[in-house]
């Protein structure tokens, strides 16, 4: 038996097309899935990602808990409300599941997690947890509404009390506030700017439709990969999962080697970077007609990869991918497209971001 | 659910067949099938002259979701291809019994082959079937 969000009737009066995503029966697209992604791209457009996990932190020693939990430094958290993009490793160095860490107040930690992965990322949070005394609360009473686009912050602002109003407009990039019963972070899955507006689940239909009578897009989880991928940010599960490091991964950027912060993984994550990892995670455009997918054989000069992310990007109007290469690979990749190889182009990516085509894709 | 012409016959894979006045078929997807895949976003057509059998792959479609193969409903001969789709595979979408069409077959064992396609009805009844 699937779980379904708050939402999930409205989704249905609205005409969605239902799928399941990790034991959720979330909305794929309301009609068309590449309409939903140039309202993204152009205006704004919402999702219901009351499927992530809300988990609460409590106690004198969270920030010390996270600095032992997260490959990235909480450290870099010095004002409340500030927020960091973080992977949590196992001993192996393997990703357990990447996350958003939101720092309230030094006894008060917030993080979200993927559905899919719920219920051995808190296994592993409580167990971490423990020997910091840090008291682990999920959050299974509020839902969660991303608003994204170009016009999306001010939509959303227009239905907040001018307090919040002008708090909301202020806070930057990667950053929450809080106010009028809302959790209001700066932060996005698209490559758009917008909000991610955490919301009792009990308010979160009324908020869904002022949202849409303020002229934003419902949008579903097709429209948020194919704007996810081209903004170049990576999916867990199918990116990378526990069998891989953030080296691998592409996920250097957020791995935090600071001298003297002993985190989960970090010495296998040491070990490897000396080594020097075998694989990497590179991005491909191909400009022949077709559309790069999940599985397909990458052919190099130094061996086969695969791709891990695949999709037609409606911005670009061609096929792009993520793919994981021996290491080293630079140019000469084709793809095993229905056993014809084609060439395809490896590209320094995101994509596309803020609306438009990066440069060299 | 658009109306299904009454003209045209079906596999049960949605590929829908029409005999033209002058003999040859006309081959397409069906408008259930086009929901389902959701938006196209390329068609890889056969070649003009390609010999094509009953039941086997002969062209595919792509939406963002997914890949499907299209499989001939009769044998033949590969007479025409709807080159426009390489442009606006969208038109699938819009109009999948008509604009929509993939290619054109002369057939070589008509009479036989097509009492193995379903009606309009039985189409209609076979989905409805996937569906519950």
């Amino acid at each position: 038996m699937s779980q379904k969000t708050i939402l999930n009737e409205t989704h249905r009066a609205l005409g969605a097309k239902m799928v399941d995503f990790g034991g959720w029966d979330m909305p794929l697209s309301y009609g068309s899935q590449i309409e939903e992604h140039h309202a993204v791209r152009r205006d704004a457009g919402m999702f219901d990602v009351s499927h992530m996990t809300v988990v609460d932190l409590h106690g004198a020693r969270t920030r010390e808990f996270l600095r032992h939990l997260l490959a990235n430094s909480v450290d870099k958290l010095k004002v409340s409300g500030k927020a960091l993009y973080t992977c949590m490793l196992n001993e192996q160095g393997g990703v357990i599941d990447d996350l958003i860490v939101y720092f309230l107040t030094e006894d008060f930690f917030r993080i979200v997690v993927n559905a899919a992965t719920r219920e051995k990322d808190l296994a592993w949070i409580e167990k971490q947890a423990a020997a910091f005394a840090v008291k682990v609360t999920e959050r299974p009473d509020l839902a969660m509404i991303a608003v994204q686009g170009p016009n999306a912050r001010a939509k959303v602002q227009s239905l907040l009390s001018p307090a919040v109003r002008e708090a909301a407009a202020k806070i930057g990039k990667f950053s929450a506030t809080e106010g009028d019963d809302l959790f209001i972070a700066r932060t996005g899955y698209t490559g758009e700017d917008g909000y991610e507006i955490i919301v009792a689940e009990k308010d979160a239909i009324t908020l869904w439709n002022k949202l849409k009578d303020a002229g934003v897009v419902p949008a579903g989880l097709g429209a948020r990969d194919t704007l996810r991928l081209e903004a170049g940010m990576n999916l867990y599960g199918q990116d990378m999962d526990e069998t891989i490091t953030p080296w691998e991964a592409a996920l250097a950027w957020t791995v935090s080697l600071e001298p003297g912060r002993d985190f989960i993984g970090r010495a296998a994550l040491e070990k490897q970077k000396a080594e020097g990892a075998k694989r990497s995670l590179v991005g491909l455009v191909m400009d022949e007609k077709g559309v790069l997918r999940h599985g397909q054989r990458v052919a190099t000069r130094q061996g086969d990869g695969e791709i891990l992310s695949g999709t037609f990007s409606p911005t670009l109007a061609k096929a792009i991918a993520f793919a994981r290469v021996p290491a080293g690979v630079t140019d000469g990749v084709e793809v095993d497209i229905r056993g014809k190889l084609v060439p395809v182009r490896l590209v320094k990516y995101p994509f596309v971001r803020d609306g438009k085509a990066c440069e060299g894709i | 659910m658009n109306e299904i012409p009454g003209d045209l016959k079906f596999m049960k894979t949605h590929e829908w067949a029409r005999v033209e006045d002058n003999g040859n078929v006309t081959i397409g997807i069906s408008d259930h099938a086009q929901g389902l895949l959701g938006d196209l976003v390329y068609v890889e057509l056969p070649s003009v002259g390609d010999e094509v059998k009953a039941g086997n792959a002969c062209a595919v479609v792509e939406s963002v979701k997914a890949a499907s193969d299209v499989y001939a409903p009769v044998s033949g001969e590969v007479v025409a291809v709807n080159s426009a789709l390489g442009d606006k595979p969208e038109t699938i979408n819009e109009d999948a019994y008509g604009e929509g069409w993939i290619f054109v077959v002369k057939p070589s064992n008509l009479a036989e082959e097509s009492e193995e396609l379903l009606g309009p009805d039985d189409y209609a009844e076979s989905i409805e079937d996937d569906e519950h």
